[in-house]
């Protein structure tokens, strides 16, 4: 059996291209809060993976770089989304974005 | 032994996406999450990230995705009810733009890249723990030292936002 063809560079960046459409698509179709803000992050990885592709192509770090400094403000922006999110649930007992429509109760 | 891994991981990863993306109920969603981030951390270490993959393990797969299930099992978040009207705009306009984006995405991705251009495994080593904290420390030093404030901001802002809601 002959080996199989070695991977293009393009496999890995229309994955990342199918990977972003996805986290598009869940946050327009999503409801929920929780999930729209896992849509946001699954946008990230997708980023990152295209970040990291280019690293390999160019055969430099700085790629690399990007992706970590990605990772520390998805981090961040976590911590701060999910503290909002509690605070939402807290005064409002809901999670749907439909029914949070106003800005002040 | 590279496209065979590049093959299963990257089915992992769609259809662990399309799993996110479909399952009505929040903890569904966060597992197929976790099963994305863990195929793209093997990726990573295809396109010779070493360092990256680690972290992506460590920091997104762990922490991050930790503090998401943590949220979602304080609110008890069920499944999302089902819409009492469904919105004929959203399917005959919204599918086609999503398949046109990805469409116009790969075309794009196509383009700018011909075909021969491969990835094997160990052509690059510029993604060591060494090269990258090399990289790091010199290169990039005030970027690094300026996200130590946004996360101590991040903290800060996290603290404040979940202690008003107490009393």
């Amino acid at each position: 059996m002959p080996p199989p063809p070695p991977v293009p560079l393009v496999a890995y960046l229309t994955l990342s291209a199918i990977l972003f459409v996805l986290g598009v698509a869940g946050f327009l179709i999503r409801k929920n809060l929780i999930t729209m803000f896992m849509s946001i992050e699954l946008m990230l990885n997708a980023v990152n993976l295209s970040f990291v592709s280019f690293s390999y192509h160019l055969k430099q770090t700085d790629g690399h770089l990007f992706t970590f400094f990605v990772m520390v403000v998805a981090a961040a922006e976590a911590a701060v989304g999910l503290a909002i999110i509690l605070t939402v649930f807290k005064n409002r007992a809901t999670l749907m974005v439909d029914e949070v429509d106003s800005l002040k109760l | 032994m590279d496209p065979i891994l590049f093959a299963i991981f990257a089915g992992i990863a769609v259809v662990c996406g399309i799993v996110m993306v479909t399952q009505r109920h929040p903890i569904a969603s966060a597992l197929s999450l976790i099963g994305v981030m863990g195929s793209l951390a093997v990726l990573y270490l295809l396109l010779g990230a070493e360092f990256i993959a680690a972290a992506q393990v460590i920091v997104y797969a762990g922490a991050i995705m930790v503090l998401f299930l943590f949220v979602i099992m304080l609110l008890n978040a069920g499944a999302e009810p089902k819409p009492l009207r469904s919105s004929y705009l959203a399917g005959f306009l919204g599918v086609p733009m999503v398949l046109a984006l990805m469409g116009l995405l790969g075309y794009l991705v196509k383009r700018s890249f011909p075909l021969d251009v491969t990835v094997r495994f160990g052509d690059f080593t510029g993604g060591s723990a060494k090269a990258v904290g090399d990289a790091l420390f010199r290169k990039y030093l005030l970027p690094f030292e300026v996200t130590s404030v946004l996360v101590l901001i991040a903290i800060l802002g996290a603290v404040v936002l979940a202690r008003k809601e107490m009393d």
